[in-house]
């Protein structure tokens, strides 16, 4: 066991998880907006913001899927010796964790039933950055917000399923957004208006 | 070192609720089950809404209690009280300092603002339940969006009564889907609900079910064309600080059947009276 899979976890848990959630609550609640998030340092390839979400949300009860560069000897350490989480198939998980291109595509994760839409995957996405982009609407945005998204086709699609469907968190760095299944996703006019001028 | 974990409840419980609060949030006015704790108070003290206060707590937070509109009740300020001691929270009464506030049975009359939260303690909350006393019957009904039940209950208060007559926990239908009970808060409130800057975390523990609208949810009281729904409430300026705007308690003050109508939202009636609003009862 490699010295960094002892370290790096919440110095002080119960208070630290409790700052790491309300950030993890207010992203998920406000989509589009972008939270700090702190206290965690996990090794690489999870972020620090990757490390805090996962700490603050699962344990043993959460079979957690880890995709692409994300399933390494390091990152399972970590999170079996801080978090005890199973580790899991994407059919299985209520937690995935990678990058966008290796947890695509997403027809592989639980999306709820329809007396339990709540049984469904959360995933925790992996992103080079977190800043502007395309246009998102609905419950938790007074007009509209807009939030960097790896593409739009699978969040549209996703949306059509609501009240079943995947929520998405993402990370980079030390901060976080969020995107819930409730959500409407668009181009953003700025992108549009690019679009039409390059064609 | 504190004699109880931090905001009582241990961390395995805690995460339990805030994934539940994250589902919530992600499906409003859908009831997410969790599996309630036992609290150290009885279950008709609000325990969902405790639980669901204990999850969401930071030692930043500032906390205010409300029961019915008031901070200075038994069961507010145990409340109160409990988490001062087990989070480390500081207190107020005063709406707008306060980041959490926890409610039973009435929304504040202050407009809240982003970066708050309001916890409501909720005693039954299946809107179908009187309809069906069957869980699984009304998981059914709300899968399949079958609330033709609840607008016949609405109209045969029409019927009797020439208007509806529910005049609390009056039900909401969410984003077009899931239809709510607000818990037993006054239907003068549900117009609050829906724009509503701050996030809305309903929890009720004897029934184990966490719900939630986040900001700006749209929210619509069921209603029907020819009865348009109405935030009614008592006609009387209150007695003490001259408010029309707010909801009015109405007490008895004497022997002789002497009434007075004062608002129900101590804190508001408060904040009016010191700034020099008089009722026609104030002394
Ligand atoms: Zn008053």
């Amino acid at each position: 066991m490699q010295a960094n899979t002892l370290s790096g976890g919440f110095a002080d848990p119960a208070t630290q998880s409790a700052h790491a959630f309300r950030s993890v609550m207010e992203a998920m609640a406000r989509p589009g907006t972008i939270q700090d998030i702190h206290g965690a340092v996990p090794p690489a390839p999870l972020s620090p913001a990757m490390g805090a979400v996962l700490l603050t949300l699962c344990d043993t009860e959460t079979p957690v899927y880890l995709a692409g560069d994300m399933d390494c000897e390091a990152a399972r350490a970590w999170l079996a010796f801080h978090t005890g989480a199973p580790f899991v198939g994407p059919a299985q998980c209520m937690f995935a964790v990678g990058k966008w291109d290796a947890l695509t595509p997403l027809a592989i994760y639980p999306i709820g039933t329809s007396e339990y839409p709540d049984r469904s995957a959360t995933l925790i996405v992996e992103c080079s950055e977190l800043a502007a982009g395309a246009t998102l609407t609905g419950p938790g945005i007074k007009d509209q917000a807009t939030l960097s998204l790896p593409e739009l086709e699978a969040f549209q699609a996703n949306r059509t399923l609501f009240p079943l469907g995947l929520d998405f968190i993402f990370t980079c760095g030390e901060r976080l957004a969020a995107l819930p299944r409730s959500i409407e996703v668009s181009r953003s006019s700025s992108e549009a208006i690019a679009q039409a001028g390059a064609s | 070192m504190t004699e109880y974990n931090f905001a009582y409840l241990d961390e395995q419980t805690k995460r339990m609720i805030r994934r539940a609060i994250l589902k919530g949030l992600a499906i409003p006015g859908y009831q997410v089950p969790f599996a309630s704790r036992e609290m150290p108070m009885p279950y008709g003290w609000g325990t969902g809404g405790v639980q669901v206060s204990a999850a969401v707590l930071t030692p930043k937070d500032t906390f205010k209690v409300i029961d019915q509109g008031a901070d200075d009740t038994t069961n507010a300020v145990s409340i109160r009280t409990f988490f001062q001691r087990t989070a480390g929270v500081a207190t107020t009464t005063a709406t707008s300092d306060a980041t959490v506030i926890q409610t039973r049975h009435r929304i504040p009359e202050e407009r809240l603002h982003e970066g708050q939260i309001l916890v409501y303690q909720v005693p039954i909350p299946e809107p179908l339940r009187f309809l069906e006393p069957r869980e699984s019957e009304t998981r059914k009904m709300h899968s399949l969006e079958e609330y033709g039940l609840m607008h016949v209950k609405l109209y045969e208060d029409i019927s009797r009564h020439g208007h509806i007559a529910t005049s609390y926990a009056y039900p909401v239908k969410v984003e077009g889907r899931y239809v709510m009970d607000p818990s037993p808060i006054p239907k003068f409130d549900n117009p609050k609900l829906g724009d509503m800057a701050a996030i809305q975390l309903f929890g009720a523990g004897r029934e184990q079910r966490i719900y939630a609208l986040p900001p700006y949810t749209q929210v619509v009281s069921l209603d029907f064309e020819d009865h348009p729904f109405e935030a009614s409430k008592a006609d009387h300026p209150c007695g003490m600080c001259g408010a029309t705007d707010s909801y009015l308690d109405e007490l008895i003050i004497d022997d002789a059947g002497g009434r007075m109508f004062v608002c129900s939202d101590t804190d508001y009636c408060e904040a009016r009276q010191s700034a020099g609003h008089k009722g026609k009862d104030a002394a």
